[in-house]
Order: C-alpha cells, then sequence, then structure tokens
C-alpha cells in the first residue's frame, strides 16, 4: 500500500506566510503571520518572520524559508560592514538595494519575496518591496507571501494616505489576521514591528486573541453532552 | 553543484559582486513582474514614447505606479516592458555608459542611436549565453536635429522605424498607426493618436491599467508627463443589454 502524505517529510521549508510593511507620518510598521510549513504540515507555529538587518532597518521575509534566511543573512553581514565603514546608520534605501543585489543576482537560485523597511534620518519611514526576480519598488506599503492575494481588495479599500502610527499598525494586524482567516499557508500569531526615530518596539498578538470572521467560532469550555 | 563553493562577495565593482555562484551557472529565467506595451511615433518636433504605469505579477495587477520610461542622458529616452527587475538593471547600465561618456569632457556625447546600439550589443550577448534580459526595449530621442525612434527585443533583434511598439501594441496600435500615422504629426495630433491607442490597449490587454504616461522628446529636451487617466467609453445601447436577443448568451 502506497504511503501518502509523507511528501512533508522532504519538502522544503516554506513560509507560506503574509507580509506587510506600512510607512506612516513617523516610521514604519511591520507585519507578519507565524506559519512555517514543509508541505502541508506546520513546522513552526511560531516563526518569527520579521528579522534585524540593522537597528534602524529590518526585513519580512517571505517564500522558501531556507532562502530568504540566507539573503537576510547576508544583507546583516555586508551592511554590518557598510556601517562600521560609514561611521553612521545605513539607510533603509542601501539596505533595501543590497537586498535586492543579492536577490537579483541569484534570481534563477532563490525562491523569496522580501519587503525591507526602516527609519532614518533622511527619508525618515520608507518601505521597500523587492518580490520575486529581485524588482526594487518604494512604496508606501506592501505586502507579500502567499497571504497577500486575499488583500488586495481590503487594502485599496482600507489603506489611506497620512495613517498615524496607531492607525497604521490597527490596519496591519487587520489585514494579516484576514488573511491568515483565509490562507492556508498563514497562520498561528501576529507579529508587528515599529520603527521610528526612538527605535524598535517588538508587538505580539497571540491567534487566539486575533478578531473572529466570517464562519468562525469563539473558544467554549468543554460542555457535557446532553443525555439521550 | 555539489563540490562548487559558492561565494559571495567578490570585489564589489565586478560583474560577479553579490552573486552565490560565479560564472555561466544561470539559464533562461523566467519573468515575475512585467510591463505591458510601450508605444512610440516619431511627429513634428521629435519623438512621443508612452506607456502605462502597471506591473503585473501574472494575471495580478500588483503594482500601479510603475515608471517604465526614463531618461538617459538628454537627448534619450527608453521605455520598457518585460521584466521589471530586468529594466532596472538595464538603467545601471545605461547611467555607467552615460556617466564614462561624460567624463571624457571633449564636447561630445551618445546619441539615441550609439545608446540603442550599446543595448542591442548587450541583448544580443545576453541572449547568447542563454541569460538574457527579459525585455523589449523602446529608444528614441533627437539628435543634431535627427528624429530617432527604434526596439530591441530580449533576442537582440533590432530595427528603427517611424512608429513602433512591444508587446499587445504591436497587434493593436500597430494597425492605428499604419492608417493614421502620417509625417510631422503636430504634438496635439501625435498625442490623441497614441491616447487613441492607449485607449484600444486599456480596453483589450488585461495586464493594462488607466494610468499612463507619454514622453516627449525634442531638440530641447526630455519631458515626461505625470501619471494621467484616458477618457473610456462605455455608452453603447449594445453594452446595456447584450443578450437580450439571445438570453444566455455573453
Amino acid at each position: 500500500m502506497e504511503e501518502f502524505g509523507c511528501e512533508w517529510n522532504d519538502a522544503p521549508h516554506s513560509m507560506g506566510t503574509t507580509i506587510m510593511a506600512v510607512q506612516y507620518d513617523g516610521g514604519v510598521i511591520l507585519g507578519a503571520d507565524s506559519r512555517t510549513t514543509t508541505g502541508v504540515y506546520v513546522a513552526n507555529r511560531a516563526s518569527d518572520k520579521i528579522t534585524e538587518l540593522t537597528d534602524n532597518v529590518y526585513i519580512c521575509r517571505s517564500g522558501s524559508a531556507a532562502d530568504s534566511q540566507i539573503v537576510s543573512d547576508y544583507a546583516r553581514y555586508f551592511l554590518n560592514q557598510h556601517t562600521i565603514q560609514l561611521g553612521r546608520d545605513a539607510t533603509v534605501k542601501t539596505a533595501a538595494n543590497i537586498a535586492r543585489e543579492l536577490s537579483y543576482g541569484n534570481k534563477s537560485f532563490l525562491e523569496c519575496g522580501l519587503i525591507v523597511a526602516g527609519w532614518d534620518k533622511y527619508e525618515k519611514g520608507s518601505v521597500y518591496s523587492i518580490p520575486l526576480g529581485g524588482t526594487i519598488l518604494r512604496l508606501p506599503f506592501s505586502t507579500g507571501g502567499s497571504g497577500s492575494s486575499y488583500l488586495y481588495g481590503f487594502l485599496d479599500q482600507a489603506w489611506k494616505e497620512g495613517m498615524n502610527k496607531e492607525e497604521a499598525e490597527e490596519l496591519v494586524v487587520k489585514a494579516v489576521s484576514l488573511a491568515m482567516a483565509r490562507d492556508g499557508s498563514s497562520g498561528g500569531v501576529v507579529r508587528t514591528v515599529i520603527i521610528d526615530s526612538s527605535g524598535v518596539t517588538r508587538n505580539f498578538y497571540p491567534g487566539d486573541k486575533l478578531p473572529l470572521y466570517y464562519e468562525e467560532i469563539p473558544y467554549r469550555p468543554t460542555v457535557e453532552p446532553m443525555s439521550a | 553543484m555539489t563540490g562548487k563553493q559558492p561565494y559571495v562577495g567578490q570585489a564589489l565593482d565586478s560583474p560577479h559582486a553579490f552573486t552565490l555562484a560565479p560564472g555561466p551557472t544561470k539559464h533562461t529565467q523566467y519573468p515575475y513582474v512585467t510591463g505591458t506595451s510601450v508605444l512610440g511615433i516619431k511627429y513634428k518636433d521629435g519623438v512621443l514614447i508612452a506607456a502605462d504605469t502597471a506591473g503585473s505579477y501574472g494575471s495580478t495587477v500588483r503594482y500601479k505606479s510603475v515608471e517604465r520610461l526614463k531618461p538617459c542622458g538628454k537627448h534619450c529616452l527608453i521605455g520598457a516592458s518585460g521584466e521589471i527587475s530586468d529594466f532596472q538593471q538595464i538603467l545601471t547600465y545605461v547611467d555607467k555608459l552615460i556617466l564614462n561618456d561624460y567624463m571624457w569632457d571633449d564636447g561630445n556625447n551618445l546619441s539615441p542611436r550609439d545608446i540603442h546600439n550599446y543595448l542591442t550589443r548587450v541583448m544580443y550577448n545576453k541572449r547568447n549565453n542563454f541569460d538574457p534580459l527579459w525585455n523589449t526595449l523602446v529608444i528614441g530621442g533627437v539628435k543634431n536635429g535627427e528624429k530617432y525612434l527604434g526596439v530591441v527585443t530580449m533576442i537582440g533583434v533590432q530595427f528603427e522605424d517611424n512608429h513602433v511598439a512591444s508587446g499587445f501594441g504591436n497587434h493593436l496600435a500597430r494597425p492605428i498607426f499604419r492608417d493614421e500615422w502620417h509625417e510631422n504629426m503636430t504634438l496635439e495630433e501625435g498625442t490623441q493618436l497614441l491616447e487613441k491607442a492607449l485607449t484600444v490597449l486599456y480596453y483589450r490587454d488585461r495586464s493594462a491599467i488607466n494610468k499612463v504616461q507619454v514622453a516627449n522628446i525634442t531638440a530641447e529636451g526630455i519631458n515626461i508627463s505625470e501619471p494621467y487617466a484616458l477618457k473610456t467609453n462605455w455608452e453603447y445601447k449594445a453594452f446595456k443589454n447584450p443578450t437580450a436577443g439571445a438570453v444566455g448568451s455573453w
């Protein structure tokens, strides 16, 4: 008898993922889900897909877990050297372009979509989208990963220019949790990272505290079955 | 890749900087984020080139503010369809070319024809190595009174003409140009002709969006318009009730 469902033993780790970053008037908010899958199995239900590149620049990773990790590692390595040589904080633009060079230069080997976001004193908050292929685009907000398909319509309607920090974070949490509700490759908890002139703040929204959407039901303690 | 040690960070100005594997281990790729048609026509005072601002990701219109028309030097403009990351790379090559040319400080600078020729060499060479830049480029400009308009494809085919287009534009816009283009059109006539073609492309190309830029290159210089939307017409009686005569049809 054929064993089925075992491809997940050997399937590469993929971060199906929903990632997002939004620029607001004082900085940026990055957000992501926490599910890493190997095929259909959830290898890690509490991953951290928002990775530090420098004190003031972070990166959201999607696609192949291995590819996005190695690209981030090399980017962090180069930026570390660059910062030492430069004598001050790297700009978000530089960090994004280093990630882009790695992504574009190895495009036939890599499968990762990245969002680089952070704060520097020249441009204040900025968000750079680096999809598959290594295109680089600066945008007021960006989404990525398999879950992002479910957010185009939502964000077309809900994103507004000139949001403040609270509005932007609320939007990110709402969007990521909506994507998690429909995308099987996204789930777990919502992590956000806020970067502004004063530094970095990490927030954590556990899966059972997220709002419930259509056809989802709340937890209730086990109830005794009614007697016959 | 067994036995090969990947390495990164060769001399940063080498063509293999940042690559995890050097040399000819690349193979033909696939486009991911793409731009659709670019249109170009010559007119009385110069050249007009137009494109929309969409970056599609397969069938999804993922980015709606991608600038696919870029000036290079003072006399020339390049418009690109195809993979946006490759276009961004081409712009860095062209920047270096223009800078190098400027540094000669010899009172001469590269013409659109020269830039077209350079890009043809680049595209053809990469095609021969099965590592193409996945673009069709429209190059236009004016130098020393000569109006220039040409195309290079991802396989290195190059040609010049009075009116050109890439992608869907070849099928939908060129026939309009063949019918209505004539020598020495005014700026208004030329712009209207391009807008007519762009409107048809918006109706009939699924990757096109209603947000376009038109660039005007003359002897005085280059002017790229801010993105704007075209007027569309949906007011046809037959559109309001298309299945009245055959219920269930489309």
